[in-house]
């Protein structure tokens, strides 16, 4: 098999999910005639035709809502947001009706809402959203963020078969960039399970999206002075693999959350909080966090890099950490 | 519906050898250059993430600004270059905004979605389809609220017509034109696409100003590649909402020429022979014909506007290359305002 990129993995997770199960189909702007914003379901229209492949008027809450309500008759619909910025005008039938519906009803909504994040692409403040803050306290929904071609295919196959409402958040800096060899055989990477990417006994870096090539960099740079460097792949938001974390930072005792998302408020205050609560005698420094500072995500390109996690500065706080 | 636009149509035609119709053909002209020149630079990579040109288009921007007056407020979405020179954006600043340089019109934190130049009554470019309907109206009626007797215009493509900001706003206004409070010119830009999806695919009534209707707001239609009918329509219009306070919708039946993003190359959605078919409506051509018939003006004249227009673009791709980048602290600059409590004025105590 040839290697496979990120971007072709969720294609043919899609693609595989369909043919395998008839509940499945695809909804969205401009996935079928267009082939997807980015060539993300570029095919499929062929493929499975335009009752599965619904190409919709530019209405959000209408694309998950519709998603949602045919989800409650027993399908298994794939809702496409054409950015993941763009989920603020779905935002409310997601949170108040598809994430509750199961603990109010008892009828699952199992519906995968999918879609592009992330910068580094010069996007802009309105299109490199890194979304998944805005979702994490809202019990019922869970959250994946592949970083890998392998992730991203299996994770979106366990989201699609998954009972409940999956956010499942695609890096499109890293659709074209990265691919791999992925096995022939149809496989699922289990929602809620970190992947330990790097093994290392010195620091961990908890770490998921495109941030795993951040941090796969630092931990070269640091290999060098013979520091050797841990990194969790964390995969899943919500559920997140507590074990993993506390179970590295037992090993370690020097901890780094890194993610793309502004700092306050983001996913690490919930990581670094659980560590601190149920880690705390483990550690022989204190948590850092890394993160995009706290502005909106500027267009310009120096100005993005900047606001950007990058290499120096998790090196920054490794060094910090190791000399603590 | 067609009756008043033949008349306004005649009225604006009487004047057509007005010395300012000649500088809105160099206008158009010149927007299309620009417009090419942003393609070309983004092919270059000197230009980032995503650009919509309006080629094909200008007769609806160039058309509406000239009905306006200073003080009034434009609305648009991201296809917004065009909206900004028409009402008299610097080049330069629009350019070094696209190459996301501190001379930008906003510093280059935004991009080519996100021009914004109240200087001259723009207020963006919006990046969400259809979410700055809601802030044309709010603007409207503000304008009332304070006195004075501005409009605001607002454009949007066919296809923000059906995300809930637009109903929502759209109702808004059609109530508060009731008191006269909403003075706002809605603008469709019908170019027949929402990106790959043709307004039969994604509107269940094809009639767009019908559907505005709904809403108790009048409407009408206009060819939207004919200069001289747009500004005919526009200036009684504008004259109108003006006056009354009501808000008031133009359906401008258009077509873009190029794809809907730099990205969209293949345009799979279309056939060649469409785009083909269209292009004999250029509306500068038509407008160049017309100037032609009715005031004798000339290829010679036009090549020289071309040759100035191309001149032009070269040189904001110029002042954009060599602009700096925005300065390290620009990244912190305004993400609160800074100025805190506003003091209050003289006038407003009263
Ligand atoms: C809420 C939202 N959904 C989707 C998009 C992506 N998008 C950008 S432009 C566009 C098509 C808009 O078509 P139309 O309103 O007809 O304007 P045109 O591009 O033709 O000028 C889409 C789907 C967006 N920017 N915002």
């Amino acid at each position: 098999m040839p290697e496979t990129t990120y971007i072709d993995a969720i294609t043919q997770a899609m693609s595989e999910e369909m043919a395998r199960d008839e509940r499945v189909f695809l909804i969205g702007e401009d996935v079928g005639a267009y082939g997807g914003a980015f060539k993300t379901s570029y095919g499929l229209l062929d493929k499975f035709g335009a009752e599965r492949v619904i190409d919709t008027p530019i209405s959000e809450i209408a694309i998950i809502g519709a998603a949602s309500g045919a989800a409650l008759m027993g399908m298994r619909p794939i809702a496409e947001m054409q950015f993941l910025d763009f989920i603020t005008c779905g935002y409310d039938i997601l949170v108040n009706f598809a994430a509750m519906n199961s603990y109010l009803f008892g009828r699952a909504c199992p519906i995968v809402v999918r879609g592009p994040a992330g910068g580094g692409t010069h996007g802009g403040p309105y299109h490199s959203i890194n979304p998944e803050a805005m979702f994490l306290n809202r019990p019922g929904l869970k959250i994946v963020a592949p970083g890998t071609a392998y992730d991203a295919k299996g994770l979106l196959k366990a989201a699609i078969r998954d009972d409940n409402p999956v956010l499942y958040i695609e890096h499109k800096y890293l659709y074209r960039r990265i691919k791999e060899n992925l096995p022939d055989d149809d496989y699922i990477v289990p929602i809620g399970k970190a992947n330990v990417r790097r093994r290392g006994k010195d620091l961990t870096i908890i770490t998921w999206g495109a941030m795993l090539y951040v941090a796969d960099d630092a931990a070269d740079e640091l290999a060098k002075d013979n520091v050797s460097t841990e990194i969790i792949d964390l995969r899943s938001i919500v559920p997140f693999d507590e074990d993993a974390i506390l179970e590295s930072v037992a090993k370690t005792n020097r901890v780094i959350i890194l993610h793309e998302a502004p700092l306050t408020g983001g996913a690490g205050a919930e990581f670094a909080a659980r560590i601190a609560e149920k880690a705390f005698d483990y550690l022989d420094a204190p948590i850092k966090r890394i993160a995009a500072l706290d502005v909106p995500t500027p267009y310009s390109p120096p100005l993005e890099a900047a606001a950007l996690p990058d290499k120096t500065r998790v090196l920054q706080a490794a060094r910090e950490l190791l000399a603590y | 519906m067609a009756k008043a636009k033949k008349e306004s149509d005649s009225a604006v035609l009487d004047a057509a050898c007005a010395p300012e119709w000649t500088e809105i053909l160099k206008q158009m002209i010149f927007i299309r250059r620009f417009e090419e020149a942003t393609e070309r630079e983004f092919r270059k990579g000197k230009i980032g993430g995503y650009l919509h040109v309006y080629i094909g288009q200008e007769a609806v921007a160039s058309g509406i600004v000239g009905a306006l007056q200073k003080g009034d407020a434009v609305f648009c979405g991201y296809r917004d270059h065009a909206q900004a020179l028409s009402l008299g954006s610097d080049p330069n600043r629009v350019m070094a905004e696209l190459f996301g340089k501190g001379t930008g019109v906003s510093k280059g934190k935004g991009g080519s979605m996100h021009l914004f130049d109240v200087e001259h009554g723009l207020y963006g470019g919006y990046g969400i389809v259809g979410g700055h309907l809601t802030l044309a109206a709010g603007a409207a009626y503000a304008k009332r609220y304070q006195g004075s007797d501005s409009v605001v215009v607002c454009y949007f493509g066919d296809g923000a017509m059906n995300i809930g900001s637009f109903h929502e706003a759209m109702n808004m206004a059609g109530l508060w034109g009731h008191q006269g409070m909403c003075p706002i010119v809605f603008v469709i830009e019908n170019n027949g696409y929402a990106m790959g999806t043709s307004v039969e695919r994604h509107s269940a009534l094809t009639d767009l100003a019908a559907r505005v209707r709904a809403y108790d707001i009048a409407g009408e239609k206009v060819d939207g590649q004919d200069i001289f009918a747009v500004r005919g329509v526009a200036d009684r219009v504008v004259r109108q909402v003006r006056e009354t306070g009501k808000p008031y919708c133009i359906e401008a039946v258009t077509y873009r020429f190029s794809g809907h993003g730099a990205a969209d190359i293949l345009q799979p959605y279309r056939t060649k022979e469409e785009v083909e078919q269209h292009r004999h409506r250029d509306p500068i051509n038509i407008l160049r014909k017309r100037l032609g018939e009715v005031c004798g003006l000339t290829d010679d004249d036009v090549k020289a506007m071309d040759e100035w227009a191309i001149e032009r673009a070269a040189n904001a791709v110029k002042f954009a290359e060599e602009s700096s980048q925005p300065a390290p602290d620009e990244l912190f600059a305004d993400v609160v305002a800074e100025h805190g409590p506003r003091p209050v004025s003289e006038d407003e105590r009263e």
